[in-house]
C-alpha cells in the first residue's frame, strides 16, 4: 500500500470537492457525514496498511519516494509532486489521520443541526489534505504548500461561526489574529527555504539532507537556516513570541481546536524540525535556542493555565505548554522522543477538547469552568474519559503521556543540563495542578449552574464512542515507547523505529552523556511525584478546601492578574506592533502615500492628459477636405524627399 | 504641323478648360455638363493614342452611364448653389492653389527628369495592334479572366450596396 | 507618334491637379465626388499613354478595370450622399462633420 499513498492524500480532497460541491444542495447530514469522516478513515485504512508494507521492508530500505508529476521544472529548480514514505511521515500520517478520523465522527455528532454543516466537513477535509501534502512531501516547497493550506484552514475554520461574538470582537477577528501572526512566522520560513536552496541547490529532503553532510557549509549558515525554519515553527507551533493566536483559535468550534489546535496542525512546527534534524543538528547555537524557547512556552503557558477560566482557555495554554515541551525535546536532540510526545498529545489532547467539547454541548455553550461543577453524575462516559486524559497529560504512569515526557526530561537532563530538567519538572507540576483544577470543577464538587436551567446530560452515541477510542488510545500509546531500562532487550519501541530517520542528526551531536540507570529512575521518580503532588494541591485547593483557592488569589493578586492577562502579551504586542503599525498606515501610507502621492500623481497625469488632449482634439475638425489636405501636403513632402534623393 | 498634333492641341486644350471650368462653376449641373465634356475631349485623346476600344468605353461608360448618375442625383436632391469660387474663404483657396501648383511643379519636374522616358521606343505598328478590341479582349479572357470575374462581383456587390444604402428606411 | 511622350504626361498631371484643387475647395459632396473622377481620368490618361507609347494591352486592360472601379464608386459613393441627405438634408461636405471628436 505504500505505492499507494497518494490516496491519502486525494481521498480527502475528494471528500472536500463532494461537500463543498455538493453539500450545500443535499443538506443530508448523514451523507455529508459519511462522505467527510468515510473518507479520512478510508486514508487511514491505507496509512495502516502502509505502515505494515514498510515494517515489512529491511530496515536500510524504509524510504519510499512516490512521484506524481513534475510541478516546477525553472532554471535548475525542479520540483515534484513527490510524497516521501519513511518512518517518521508514516508515524505523522496515521495519528493525523487516525485522531482525525475520530474527530470527524465525534464532529458528526457535536455540529449536527448547525446550519452550515456542509461547510465544516468541506474545511475538515480540506484541512486533512493540506496535512498530509504536509507531512507526506518530499521537498520543502511542497511542505509549504501543506504547510499554508493547514494555516488557511485554521484560519477558515476559527472564524467558522463567523457571525458570533468572541470575546471583546468577533471569530473572524480572531481567525485573522490567527492567519496574521502565522504570516510573520512563514516568512521566517520562506526566508529559511531562499536559503536553502542558496546553500544546496535543492529543496528536495534527500538532496538538502545528504549535502547537508557532505557539502563544506560554515555553521552560521546552518544556524541561519535552522533560525529561519524555527521562526516559521514558532508561528505555526505558537511559540514564543508568536504564541499568542492560539488561545483566540479557541474561537472555533471544540472539534476544530481538537483537530488543529491541538493534535495536528500545532504540531506541524515540531515535525519540520524534526524533518530537519541534520540540519538543527549541525548548528549547535540554533539547538539551543529551540531548547530555550520551548521550555520557557512550556513553563510560561502553564502558569497562564493556572487561572485561566474559560474550559477552553485551559486546553489551550495547556496545548502551548506541551508544544513547548516537543521544542524542548528537539533543542535537547531528543528527535524521536519530540515525535513520540507529538503522538500521545495528540491523543490525549484530542481527548481533552473532545470531552471539554461534550461537556460545552450539554451546557449550552457555557464554557466558563465556575459555573460547572459535579458534572460526574449526568456525564459518566464524558467524565471518565477526561478523567483519563487529565491523568495521562499530568503524567502518572502507565499512562501515554508518562512516557512521552519523561524521557523529554530525562534528554533535558542528560543533554543539556539541570536547570532545562527543573523548569520542565517545574512545569510538570504546574500541568498536573491546572489539568486537575479543571477536572475537580468541572465534574467533582458541588453543582453551580442553574438546575431548573440547564439539564446536563451525556452526549450522543456519535460522540461518547470517539471518546472512549481516544480513551483507550491515550491510555495505552505510551507502551510503544517504554525506556530501555524497563523493556530490557526489545530497547524502546518506538526509537528503534523511528532511528534510521535521525541517524545522521545523531550521529554529528554524539552528546548523549553517560547517566546511570539510577539517575533516571530518581528523575522519573521526581517527576512522578511532581505529577502526584500537582492533583494533590488541586484537589486540596478546589475540592477540600475551596476557599484556599480565592484566598491565594487574593493573597497574590498583582501575580494573579498578571498571569489572568497572559502576562499582558496581546496588549505589550498591541502597543508595540500592532498600534504603530496601524497609526503609521493610516497617517503616513494612507493619507500621505497613498492619497498624495499615489493618487496624487495619478491625478494630475490624468489632469494633464485631459488638458492636453484637449487643446489637441480641435485638429480632429470631422471636415474631410481638412484632412484631404493634411494628406496633399504629406504628398508634397513626400515628393520633394523623391527629387532630392534621386538627383 | 501634322493632323495629329492639331488634333492633340485640340483636345488637351477642350481637357485643360473644361476641367478648370468644372470646379469652378457653382452649379453642380453645369459642372457635371463640363465633366462630360472633360470626358469627351479624354476620348479623344485616347484615339489619338491608338486606343480605340478605350475611347468608346470611355463615351459609353463614363460619359454616358455614369455621369447621367451624377445628374440624376443631383437633380433628385436639388442643393442649393454655391458662391462663386474665390468669393468664399478666397484665403484658404488661394493657398491650396498654392500647394497644389507646388505639387504640380513636383511632378513636372520629374517627368523631365526622369531618363527612362528616354528609352521608349515607339513603334506605330505595335501601338496601334494593343489598342484593338481583338487584342483587349483576348488579353481579358484568358490572362486576365480571373480580375474580370471579381470585377463583376464587385460590381454585383456595388448594386446590391447601393440599393440598401439608398432605399428607404422603414420603421 | 511626333508628339513626345511628356505632353501627355504633363497634361494628365495638369487634370490631376485641377482634380485636387476640385476636391479640396468644393462644398458639394456630389461634385467633389465628379472632382474625384476627374482624377481618376487623369491617371487612366497616363495608362493609355504608357500603354501605346509601349505597344503593350496591359495599360488599357488596367483602365478598363479603373472604369469598373469606379462605376462601382460612383453608384456607393452616390447612395450614401443620398442616405446622408436624408438625415441631415444637405450635401454640404463642411456641414457633415460627425467623423469629429
Amino acid at each position: 500500500m505504500i505505492h499507494l499513498i497518494y490516496l491519502t492524500v486525494l481521498f480527502p480532497l475528494f471528500g472536500f470537492l463532494f461537500n463543498g460541491i455538493l453539500g450545500p444542495k443535499i443538506k443530508n447530514e448523514k451523507v455529508i457525514g459519511i462522505i467527510g469522516s468515510g473518507t479520512i478513515g478510508i486514508a487511514f485504512i491505507i496509512a495502516v496498511g502502509a505502515l505494515f508494507e514498510t515494517l515489512a521492508l529491511p530496515v536500510d530500505q524504509r524510504l519510499t519516494i512516490i512521484t506524481l508529476f513534475q510541478w516546477i521544472d525553472v532554471a535548475g529548480l525542479n520540483i515534484h509532486f513527490a510524497y516521501q514514505v519513511d518512518q517518521l511521515s508514516l508515524v505523522m500520517s496515521l495519528v493525523v489521520t487516525g485522531v482525525g478520523f475520530i474527530i470527524h465522527v465525534y464532529s458528526i455528532g457535536y455540529m449536527h443541526g448547525d446550519k452550515s454543516f456542509w461547510r465544516f466537513f468541506t474545511y475538515l477535509n480540506l484541512f486533512i489534505f493540506a496535512m498530509m501534502n504536509l507531512i507526506l512531501a518530499d521537498n520543502f516547497l511542497l511542505l509549504f504548500l501543506g504547510w499554508e493550506g493547514v494555516g488557511l484552514c485554521s484560519y477558515l475554520l476559527i472564524g467558522f461561526w463567523y457571525d458570533r461574538k468572541f470575546e471583546k470582537s468577533t471569530t473572524a477577528s480572531a481567525g485573522l489574529k490567527a492567519f496574521i501572526v502565522n504570516r510573520i512566522g512563514d516568512f521566517g520560513f520562506l526566508l529559511g527555504m531562499f536559503l536553502i536552496y542558496s546553500t544546496f541547490g535543492s529543496l528536495i529532503f534527500t538532496d538538502v539532507f545528504s549535502r547537508a553532510l557532505s557539502f563544506n557549509v560554515p555553521e552560521h549558515i546552518f544556524t541561519l537556516i535552522a533560525i529561519f525554519l524555527f521562526i516559521g515553527a514558532t508561528g505555526k507551533s505558537a511559540q514564543i513570541p508568536l504564541l499568542v493566536w492560539l488561545p483566540d483559535a479557541m474561537a472555533g468550534p471544540t472539534p476544530v481546536s481538537a483537530l488543529i489546535h491541538a493534535a495536528t496542525m500545532v504540531t506541524a512546527g515540531v515535525y519540520m524540525v524534526a524533518r530537519c534534524s541534520i540540519i538543527y543538528a549541525s548548528a549547535p547555537t540554533a539547538m539551543m535556542v529551540v531548547a530555550v524557547i520551548g521550555v520557557f512556552t512550556a513553563f510560561f503557558a502553564a502558569t497562564i493555565g493556572l487561572v485561566q477560566n474559560d474550559i477552553k482557555k485551559v486546553l489551550a495554554y495547556s496545548t502551548i505548554s506541551q508544544l513547548g515541551y516537543m521544542f524542548l525535546a528537539l533543542g535537547a536532540g531528543a528527535f524521536s522522543a519530540g515525535i513520540f510526545h507529538v503522538m500521545t498529545h495528540a491523543f490525549f489532547k484530542a481527548l481533552l477538547f473532545l470531552g471539554a467539547g461534550s461537556v460545552i454541548h450539554s451546557m449550552h455553550d457555557v464554557q466558563d469552568i465556575r459555573h460547572y461543577g459535579g458534572l460526574k453524575k449526568y456525564m459518566p462516559i464524558t467524565y471518565g474519559t477526561f478523567l483519563v486524559a487529565a491523568t495521562a497529560i499530568s503524567g502518572i504512569p502507565p499512562l501515554s503521556g508518562f512516557f512521552s515526557k519523561d524521557e523529554i526530561l530525562w534528554y533535558s537532563y542528560a543533554n543539556l543540563g539541570i536547570v532545562f530538567w527543573l523548569i520542565g519538572v517545574i512545569t510538570a507540576l504546574l500541568t498536573a495542578f491546572y489539568m486537575f483544577r479543571l477536572y475537580f470543577l468541572t465534574f467533582e464538587g458541588k453543582e453551580k449552574f442553574d438546575s431548573h436551567k440547564t439539564h446536563p446530560h451525556e452526549s450522543p452515541k456519535l460522540m461518547t464512542v470517539p471518546l472512549i477510542a481516544l480513551g483507550v488510545l491515550s491510555a495505552i500509546g505510551g507502551f510503544i515507547g517504554i525506556p530501555e531500562i524497563f523493556s530490557g532487550d526489545h530497547g524502546n519501541l518506538f526509537h528503534t523505529w523511528l532511528a534510521p530517520v535521525f541517524k545522521s542528526a545523531e550521529i554529528k551531536l554524539m552528546n548523549i552523556g553517560s547517566h546511570s540507570h539510577f539517575e533516571e529512575i530518581l528523575f522519573m521518580a521526581i517527576s512522578i511525584v511532581a505529577g502526584v503532588a500537582g492533583i494533590y494541591y488541586a484537589w486540596y485547593a478546589y475540592l477540600k478546601k475551596p476557599a484556599v483557592a480565592d484566598k491565594t488569589a487574593s493573597r497574590f493578586k498583582g501575580a494573579y492578574n498578571i498571569l489572568l492577562n497572559k502576562y499582558f502579551l496581546d496588549e505589550a504586542y498591541e502597543a508595540s506592533v500592532v498600534n504603530p503599525i496601524v497609526k503609521g498606515s493610516e497617517n503616513i501610507l494612507w493619507k500621505i502615500a497613498d492619497n498624495r502621492i499615489i493618487d496624487g500623481t495619478i491625478n494630475n497625469l490624468a489632469k494633464l492628459v485631459d488638458n492636453i488632449s484637449g487643446t489637441i482634439k480641435k485638429i480632429q475638425t470631422g471636415v474631410a477636405q481638412s484632412y484631404a489636405l493634411v494628406m496633399i501636403l504629406g504628398v508634397l513632402i513626400a515628393l520633394l524627399w523623391l527629387i532630392i534623393s534621386y538627383s | 504641323m501634322t493632323l495629329e498634333i492639331a488634333l492633340f492641341i485640340i483636345f488637351a486644350i477642350v481637357c485643360v478648360v473644361s476641367s478648370v471650368l468644372m470646379i469652378t462653376r457653382p452649379n453642380p449641373v453645369i459642372s457635371a455638363l463640363f465633366l462630360v465634356l472633360n470626358f469627351a475631349g479624354l476620348a479623344g485623346l485616347y484615339l489619338t493614342l491608338n486606343a480605340q476600344f478605350i475611347a468608346v468605353a470611355q463615351v459609353i461608360v463614363y460619359a454616358g452611364a455614369i455621369m447621367v448618375f451624377f445628374l440624376f442625383v443631383i437633380m433628385l436632391l436639388n442643393p442649393e448653389k454655391e458662391k462663386k469660387f474665390f468669393k468664399q474663404k478666397p484665403k484658404l483657396k488661394i493657398f491650396i492653389v498654392v500647394i497644389v501648383a507646388l505639387v504640380l511643379l513636383q511632378i513636372v519636374y520629374m517627368i523631365f527628369l526622369s531618363k527612362p522616358l528616354n528609352a521608349i521606343n515607339p513603334e506605330v505598328a505595335r501601338s496601334v495592334d494593343a489598342g484593338t478590341v481583338e487584342t483587349i479582349g483576348r488579353e481579358m479572357f484568358t490572362k486576365y479572366i480571373l480580375p474580370f470575374e471579381a470585377a463583376g462581383y464587385l460590381l454585383l456587390a456595388a448594386t446590391i450596396g447601393a440599393l440598401v444604402l439608398a432605399k428607404k428606411k422603414f420603421e | 507618334m511626333q508628339i513626345p511622350i511628356e505632353y501627355y504626361l504633363i497634361l494628365s498631371a495638369f487634370m490631376f491637379s485641377v482634380g485636387i484643387v476640385g476636391v479640396l475647395t468644393r462644398r458639394n459632396a456630389i461634385v467633389v465626388f465628379m472632382s474625384v473622377e476627374l482624377m481618376l481620368n487623369s491617371a487612366n490618361l497616363t495608362l493609355i499613354t504608357f500603354s501605346s507609347y509601349l505597344g503593350d494591352a496591359t495599360g488599357q486592360l488596367f483602365v478598363f478595370f479603373v472604369m469598373a472601379v469606379a462605376a462601382a464608386e460612383a453608384a456607393v459613393g452616390l447612395a450614401i450622399i443620398i442616405a446622408i441627405f436624408r438625415n441631415k438634408l444637405t450635401v454640404n461636405i463642411d456641414e457633415i462633420n460627425i467623423l469629429k471628436w
